[in-house]
């Protein structure tokens, strides 16, 4: 069609204007119209760590429920704690929290006791259907939605997966100034921990925790740097760092993924988990929905988006979830070890190779900060 | 003589005072003020608690950053000033007006990008397998250890504040009057004489005042010592975030940076008054 032709189709300057005026008119009507047929979307405030809220997890409970998240990003759980601490009540509707910080959040009020029967725990793995930290005195504070172990993360070039199965690895003589930390005391101690062969590795006496801090200083001269999440990534990446002691597969499965020759293994002297958990914060006018959310996530459809996080991969409790993720992406329930018709994770845990991470239970926390302070400046 | 403050001079002076009350002087109260709070249950609470600075005052590790931090800034000061300097006397005295217009706007460039895409983009230099070390490879040499090390540091530094100094260098470089080095050649001076003994003293309020900068710049950075030195061993800025995260010990960190603006105050107060020194007396 020319644009004569199309031109010659209007026939008089009264159809134009008559046109123009209905096509403005419901242009002009078109937010009024919108706005009727979509409502605007309630917002759900989330503290969380990076990644949670981002769309490859959240846009079909968004779109389904007209939701927006607001997230609020943390680094770890002292840095969780001191967010809420600063805010007014009600600021979170819903809070993910490592376990050990669970019991921390209960003891300063800041969320709300949950109904057991509102979530689907009778489908989760035994072990986890009464996860101790999330429970208090029998009343459930939080639920359990994905954990993942820590052990040693090495460069599959420079080291073999049998070189890797032991914590001694470190140590080793051509990882000279190639080992790095990621920069929390929690993981790294408590490896060191296990290689010391404390059987709970949070729970030592004096004389323990002054071995632990001996054989840590030993490991020192190896040490190539201590890395944030950000750095942990690049120096794995860029073959800077060959090991890397208190990771796991939450950073590793993202480079393995996309090609980086990296990976973790469990070493003979056992693994720490680390759990993750929501909560829904004291106070938050929006309760129904952040229950709704979480409902959400620990069905057997949150669980697989949860397993495949972009932002960092992880196990997951249900075991609906287990069979689901086996359905729709076999490829990554076997790279993570989820498969039920053959060894997998829990098969660790159940044999005790797997510890939980946890707040030391002998020392304070600030006796663990403070020699990790020494340490890092030594 | 002393002069009078009139209404005309105080109308001028004023917003700067203001400026220097509320993003200074204020921030600066509160930040002592918080170095006596004390934190229960991860909760920051008023307090007068003198213990936050026994504690950290008594701490090696702090001492020990201390120094480090110290030592650090002041060679990169040191080290920037003097590879800035043969950079910035060629664009004030051996560049034509339009060429030294180019190598100006050259200098501010850099701070069109964000320093710490800078700096991690130097990663890719600098790693083991890095661009660096493959060219050194083809000749035969490396690899060389330059990342999560005291020089992968320095460049940090160097990227932070060459362009600043340089352009600072050479502001006071050109304000120079030329029938001083003149007068210095008719006289039989050489050349690089006439540098040290003439250039140099003419410009120094510039010259110390840009390796200030430098070190101002520097002793407060974090991104560097992070990810160009792999946050290893830590520089103060460092602890502060350690201290942060240790149980959201707010007031130590304060301890910290009041410590941290004592030493640049006391730095930079030395600095002015040596710049503005003048010779012989």
């Amino acid at each position: 069609m020319t644009i004569k032709r199309s031109l010659s189709g209007v026939s008089s300057r009264r159809d134009f204007l008559k046109g123009a005026s209905v096509l403005g008119g419901g242009v002009l009507a078109m937010p009024f119209l919108s706005r009727l047929a979509f409502a605007e979307p309630v917002e759900l405030n989330m503290l969380a760590w990076y990644g949670h809220a981002e769309p490859d997890v959240v846009a079909e409970f968004e779109a389904a429920n007209n939701v927006k998240f607001k997230p609020k990003y943390y680094t770890g759980g002292d840095n969780m704690l001191g967010l809420i601490a600063q805010s007014p009540p009600g600021t979170f509707d819903v809070i993910l929290s490592d376990a050990e910080y669970v019991q921390q959040l209960n003891a300063a009020g800041y969320i709300e006791e949950l109904d057991p029967h509102d979530y689907p725990l009778d489908d989760y793995f035994p072990e986890f259907q009464k996860f101790a930290g999330h429970w208090q005195d029998g009343k459930l504070y939080s639920v359990f939605t994905r954990f993942g172990f820590l052990g040693v993360a090495y460069n599959t070039e420079a080291i073999t997966e049998k070189e890797a199965s032991t914590y001694n690895v470190y140590w080793a003589n051509k990882l000279k100034g190639k080992v790095g930390h990621f920069d929390w005391h929690l993981p790294n101690l408590g490896q060191i921990s296990l290689l010391n062969g404390n059987a709970s590795p949070y729970d030592i006496n004096p004389s323990a925790w002054s071995a632990l801090q001996e054989k840590t200083k030993s490991l020192r001269p190896q040490i190539g740097g201590f890395f944030d999440y950000g750095g942990t990534f690049s120096s794995l990446q860029n073959g800077q760092m060959l090991a890397m002691a208190g990771i796991g597969d939450w950073i590793t499965g993202v480079l393995e993924k996309s090609g980086a020759k990296v990976r973790s293994v469990i070493p003979e002297e056992g693994g720490l988990q680390w759990t993750e958990s929501f909560s829904i914060g004291k106070g938050s006018s929006k309760a129904d929905l952040a229950k709704k959310w979480i409902q959400y996530v620990t069905s057997a459809k949150g669980q697989v988006k949860s397993a495949s996080m972009a932002a960092y991969p992880a196990l997951i409790p249900n075991r609906k979830g287990w069979e689901l993720l086996a359905k729709e992406t076999p490829e990554e329930a076997k790279r993570q070890g989820m498969l039920l018709n053959e060894s997998n994770v829990m098969d660790m845990i159940r044999a005790g190779r797997i510890k939980y991470r946890q707040l030391p239970v002998q020392q304070s926390l600030e006796d663990w900060n403070d020699f990790w302070s020494d340490y890092k400046g030594s | 003589m002393r002069k009078s403050i009139t209404l005309y001079g105080l109308t001028f002076s004023l917003p700067m005072l203001v400026w220097q009350v509320m993003f200074f002087l204020a921030p600066l109260v509160f930040l002592t003020a918080l170095s006596f709070w004390t934190v229960r249950n991860f909760r920051v609470e008023p307090d007068f608690n003198p213990g936050n600075w026994t504690k950290m005052l008594s701490r090696g590790v702090f001492w020990d950053a201390y120094v480090r931090t110290l030592l650090l800034s002041t060679a990169a000061a040191v080290v920037t000033s003097a590879l800035a300097f043969p950079c910035a006397y060629g664009i004030a005295f051996k560049l034509s007006e339009t060429p030294r217009r180019w190598a100006v706007f050259l200098m501010v460039i850099p701070f069109f990008t964000s320093y710490l895409v800078r700096v991690y983009s130097w990663q890719i230099f600098l790693s083991d397998n890095g661009i660096i070390n493959a060219l050194l490879a083809k000749i035969g040499i490396g690899p060389f250890g330059m990342l999560n090390s005291v020089f992968g540091i320095m460049v940090g530094y160097l990227t932070l504040s060459f362009p600043l100094v340089v352009l600072l260098q050479l502001f006071s470089l050109m304000f120079i009057d030329r029938t001083l080095i003149e007068a210095a050649h008719n006289l039989r001076c050489s050349r690089l004489r006439t540098v040290f003994e003439v250039v140099v003293p003419a410009a120094k309020v510039g010259l110390v005042i840009a390796a200030l900068f430098c070190f101002i710049l520097t002793f407060g950075d974090f991104v560097s010592p992070l990810y160009l030195g792999g946050g290893d061993p830590p520089t103060l800025s460092i602890l502060i975030t350690d201290t942060t995260k240790s149980g959201q010990q707010w007031p130590r960190a304060a301890v910290i940076a009041l410590t941290m603006i004592a030493t640049l105050l006391a730095v930079a107060f030395a600095a002015v008054t040596y710049a503005y020194r003048e010779r012989g007396r």
